[in-house]
Order: structure tokens, then sequence, then C-alpha cells
């Protein structure tokens, strides 16, 4: 009998190449996702060496970070932000690269158009020069964020030199209350593992709570899984996973998509397979959460209050809170609940798509965002902003007084034109509130896309329930 | 990319946790399409004030760290982004070594490949090492790859771990490409594999 082994075990092991150094492997990389931020250098290093795009085939490009998320058609008004785009479409021309160009409906932020266009499929390694490439785990790929060298290193050789992961399993048992989304659960998880707690591991995230999920969910729960310090978020494919790829763009179609369905079912985790590291939930401890803090773990059930650096006996550990504390304007034992904001932020690779949009709408519906608050809608891609158009949540979100944008990264790093003003509280769905993340001076708060929209109509962090 | 052997230079005390990559480089200095020219952003929210002055507080302002080629820090140093822009605007200052407790995973990698040394020492070490960069130019520390030890400017030596691999291409400047593509025939061989219902990404 041979050794039970974990999904990432199995996918790794289906695409080491060969081996470079006593723990090295030449690692075979199935897709390369580019963007306009992380990768002109790395055509520049192919192009001082007089290399190629090795597989063109197995590459895709898209602009996301810079591009504004208003009116678009007069281009790109910001120097740079204009100058990394036309540098990303020469690039791309000049290589061959597929791409899809900003005016294009397919278009959006590239973690959330990869499993969108069917793209990212389960047993895959996808790479792309950017963090939250961990999204794509949820569809069962071995999906993570590299730096620009391996960005040059992945479009000359279609690999990478890697060294393998350790295993963690998160496992979340039982069900989610009412009110509760997957962003609670990732956030929940990371207050309890902190922001290096999956350092050197890929989380395989398994349990009744992330079985029940959507895809959506899932990648929302994979997204934030660099948040824990993982190399990647994995979760196991399943017939949730097969009828959300069945007949995307890019996914395999007709008999070549049931021989990959075939294969798929042998991609979960042996019975008995171990693992480094477990961590268990139980969903019906997880209340909706809300960071008040400048790291992701850093978060509290919006029940709860800011906690008290005098409580805390390590000294590095207290002056970090106390910072926390100062950047963030806040007191020890704040009350969360009834903090007001000055910006509501529904977007980014973490909650953009369709399912996020409409559970925000179910809030805003028949209600109207607060005095003196700034609300922006910023779908995640093209089709998703279409999708919603059709459902009429566009209608909901305007008569409310939220703006509706364009796809982008927008307000999640501020790149482009949307960003916080120095001061400013903002009830973010992204991923990161670290100190100046959407704007130098900037005081972020995440939570889930219904939180966002409570706190929009109620201009105050406020608990989703008592609105449901 | 530059080799690492050993570096003799003053070390900068950043006693923090979980410096972030947008601590070291906030994301509206991305905006570029070159590799140099980024340490003038190194740590920006920290180095500079409102009005763009220096702020007189932050180590790297004081005249005694201005030339320092070493940085002794905190837990999860570089967590959060994947941009090499990091390692981009630490190298373009002067820091050739981060010594840490702990590295977030992208960022360490990311050193690797820009001829920088992440050297994990446990925490009680580092501390000792933050008090002798205390010393600012009264203390030069030596970081020697090749015998992976860190000198103490009392002249102690203590031993850190590296990745055997990794060790051997810092030390010879190497080439990752270029390593990579020793193996060429074995990826033709397993691209000569590929199962038939992976769809190839044409027709865009």
């Amino acid at each position: 009998m041979t050794t039970p082994r974990t999904l990432f075990d199995k996918i790794w092991a289906a695409h080491v190449v060969d081996q470079m150094g006593d723990d090295t492997y030449v690692l075979y990389i199935d897709r390369h996702l580019v963007h306009e931020v992380t990768s002109p250098q790395a055509f520049e290093g192919l192009r001082l060496a007089g290399r190629r795009v090795r597989r063109t085939d197995a590459t895709i490009a898209v602009a996301d970070h810079n591009v504004p998320t208003e009116d678009r058609s007069g281009g790109i008004a910001e120097p740079e932000s204009r100058l990394q785009v036309d540098t990303l479409e020469r690039n791309v021309a000049e290589f061959g690269v597929p791409y899809f160009p900003v005016t294009d409906a397919r278009q959006g932020i590239v973690h959330i158009i990869g499993p969108e266009q069917g793209l990212s499929l389960p047993g895959m390694t996808i790479v792309c020069g950017d963090s939250h490439t961990s999204t794509h785990g949820a569809l069962g790929a071995l999906a993570f964020g590299i730096g620009t060298s391996e960005v040059e290193h992945v479009l000359a050789t279609q690999t990478l030199q890697q060294k393998p992961a350790k295993n963690m399993l998160v496992r979340v048992d039982g069900v989610l209350p009412p009110g509760c989304t997957a962003k609670d659960i990732i956030l929940a998880i990371i207050g309890q593992i902190g922001t290096a707690g999956g350092t050197g591991h890929v989380i395989e995230y398994a349990g009744e709570a992330i079985q029940a999920l959507d895809m959506a969910g899932r990648m929302t729960i994979c997204n934030m899984s660099i948040e824990a310090g993982a190399r990647a978020g994995l979760i196991a494919p399943d017939e949730t996973t097969f009828a959300y790829i069945k007949g995307r763009p890019y996914a395999p179609q007709g008999d070549a998509f049931d021989r990959a369905v075939a294969y798929w079912r042998t991609l979960p985790s042996d019975e008995g397979a171990t693992y480094d590291k477990t961590v268990v939930l139980d969903a019906a401890d997880i209340a909706p959460q809300v960071t008040w803090g400048t790291s992701p773990e850093a978060v509290v059930p919006i029940t709860g209050a800011v906690p008290d650096p005098a409580a805390e006996p390590d000294d590095a550990r207290r002056a970090q809170l106390r910072q926390m504390l100062t950047y963030m304007a806040l007191t020890p034992g704040q009350k969360l609940a009834g903090l007001p904001v000055d910006v509501v932020f529904i977007g980014s690779c973490t909650n953009a798509r369709i399912e996020d949009l409409r559970a925000a709408a179910e809030i805003a519906a028949g209600r109207h965002v607060a005095a003196g608050v700034r609300a922006l809608v910023v779908p995640g891609s093209g089709l998703v902003k279409a999708q919603a158009e059709h459902e009429g949540l566009d209608k909901v979100f305007l008569d409310a007084g939220f703006e509706w944008r364009e796809a982008g990264c927008s307000m999640c790093l501020g790149m482009n034109p949307d960003k916080l003003m120095p001061g400013q509280r903002c009830a973010s769905t992204s991923n990161r509130n670290f100190e100046g993340r959407q704007g130098p001076g900037g005081r972020t708060h995440l939570l889930s896309p219904a939180m966002a929209a409570a706190a929009a109509v109620t201009g105050a962090l406020t608990d989703v329930r008592e609105l449901v | 990319m530059d080799k690492f052997t050993t570096l003799t230079g003053i070390a900068a005390p950043l006693n923090m946790a979980n410096v972030d990559t947008d601590k070291i480089i906030p994301a509206r200095f991305l905006k570029t399409i070159k590799r140099s020219g980024l340490g003038e952003h190194l740590f920006a929210s920290l180095r500079y004030q409102d009005d763009g002055a220096e702020n007189p507080d932050f180590v790297l302002n004081q005249p005694k760290y201005r030339h320092a080629e070493i940085l002794v820090a905190g837990e999860n140093f570089g967590c959060g982004s994947s941009r090499e822009h990091a390692p981009w605007a630490l190298l373009d200052f002067g820091i050739r070594c981060v010594i840490a407790p702990s590295f977030a995973d992208i960022f360490h990698g990311n050193c690797f490949k820009n001829g920088i040394l992440p050297v994990v020492l446990p925490p009680d070490i580092c501390d000792k090492l933050i008090a002798d960069a205390a010393m600012g130019t009264n203390a030069r520390i030596t970081v020697d790859l090749e015998q992976q030890v860190v000198i103490r400017p009392d002249g102690s030596k203590i031993h850190f771990e590296v990745d055997a691999f990794r060790k051997h291409c810092l030390l010879n400047g190497l080439d990752d490409i270029g390593l990579t593509l020793e193996h060429a025939a074995a990826i033709d061989a397993y691209e000569a594999k590929l199962p038939d219902w992976r769809p190839a990404i044409t027709g865009v």
C-alpha cells in the first residue's frame, strides 16, 4: 500500500520536472498570470538576455492594479500608471502573450478572471507576480505569488526552482451561523493562527463549513491564505468545483472535460494523510468579524472591543499594539460597533465576485448610504459588472447612493486614483489593513461585503445581523 | 546578480515585528518599469513626514545609519505582498543583509534573487545584535556566508543556517534562469507528457 498523500503532495509530485539541489526542484508551471505592476522588469530581462516566452499558450496578461475605475474611454490620465499599462501592452505584443485589453469585457482583477474564464483549473500549478494568487487554490490548484525575478524565470522556462512546502490542515467543522460568510471564517482563522501562522506551509482548508461554501466563498478563503503567511491555500475539488468550471471559455470542453474530471477526482487528500500542523475551528463559534488594527490578525467579532495593550505581557508586542491603536485612532476597550466610517469600499480580489455584490446589495436595497459617507462598489471584472447590471444590482447600489465603478484593484491598494485621504476611516472588503495600504494615513477595517454594506447605510461599523 | 560572500558593515536596528512590504515600500511607488532608484522610497511612511521632510527619529535618517548595509529587524519581516520592489528598495539604499527571527516566505525568496542575504537567528540573538547595532558606527558586524557566521563587534561568532542551494547561488552570483535551462531536456520531456485534457490558451 502506498503512503497516503495530501492534495498538496499530489499536485507537487505531478509537477516535479527534475531535481536541482538537495531539496530544490524544477517545478512545472501550468498557468502564468501576468499584470502590469510586477512584469515590466521581467520582460526587460528577457529582452536583455535575448530570451522568448517559452509557453505563450500557458500565459495570460491583464492590467488591473493601475486602471482607473471611472470612465476609461479617454485612456489613463496619470502618466506613471499609463506608462505601466502601455508597457504591458507593448510587451504582450512583442512576446506574443495573450492579453485582455482594458476595454475588453473580460478585463478585471487577475485573480477574479482566472477562475471566471476557466483558465484556473484543479490540479494545476498557477503563479502570478502577486501574493493573492493563493485565490486560485479554491479550485484545488497549487497557486502562489512570486516576485518579478521569478516572473521572468517562468516566462523563460515555464518552471520555477522550488522547495516543497509543509502541509497544514485548517478544518472548520459545523455550520456557519446566519449573517456570517467566508470572509468571517478566514478572518477568524487568521485571528487564531496569526499572520505568520502558515509560514512555510500550504494550508488545506477542509471540514463541513468549507465544503458548504460556493466557489466565491472558497476563493475568499484561499485569497487571504497569504495574510496567514502561508505559501498557498487549497480546497479539495468536488462537485461544486466541477459544476463551476463546466462550460467556462478556457476550461476543457466535451470529452476532454470528462477526462479532466476523472483526474480531478483523484486529487483530494487520501484518508490517513498526515499534516505537519492542524488547526480546528467550529463554525458555530464564528460571528461577523472586523479588524481593528494594522495587521489582519488584529481582528475581533463585531460584538467585541479593541484590546488593552496594558494586558499584553510581551514588551515588543505591547509596543506594537499601542502603535496600532495610535495609527487607527482607537482607545483600549473601545467597542467596534458604532465606530463611524468615512468611506466604504466593496471590491478587490477578496470580495468582488457576483456573489459578493449580491450579498452587499441585499443589505443596501431599500436603504441609503449615510450622510457624509462615500461608498464605492468596484466589480472584480467587466463580466461581473455586466452580470450585476443584468440582475439590476447596479440600480440597487446607485439608488442607495453607492458609486458604481469599472473593474480593477482600486482602493484595495490605491495605485489608481481611488484612495483614502489621511485620517479617513474605511470599512473595506479587501485583504490588507496595513498602515497606508489604502492611501497614506488611511485607516482600514477589513470585513465582509454584507458588513461593509451595513457600515455604508448606517455610517458606522455595524453588526449586519441587526439589519437582516 | 551580484555575489554575496562576506560583508562587514554598519547594522541599523529596526526593532519592529511584522514589517510588511507596504511599509518597506508603499504601493504608490511601484509604478515604475525599472528596478533601480527605489532606495529613496524605502520605508517611506516611516522615513518621511507628511510634508515630505525627513523624520529625524527614524533610524535610517540618523547620521550614523545612513550608510548601514545590514538591517536587524523583528519577526515576520517582509510579510504581505510579493513585490520584488521591497528587496530592490533595500538594495538601492545599500542594505545587503537583513537579520531577523523570521521572514515571510515570498520576501525571503526574493532577497536571494537579488544578492541580499536574509539571515534567520533566534529572537534572543537578534536582541543582542540589535544592542550591537545601537552602537552605530562604533560597531561593525560581519556576515560571512561561506562560513555561515555572523561576527559581532566583540569578535564572538554566531552560526546561522542557510539553504545549501541558495547559498551556492548567492556565493557565485549565479543566474537562476541559466541554471534551470541546464534542465531543458527534462522540461521538454515533461511537456511531451502533459495530459491531453489540459487546454492551451489560444484565440484570446
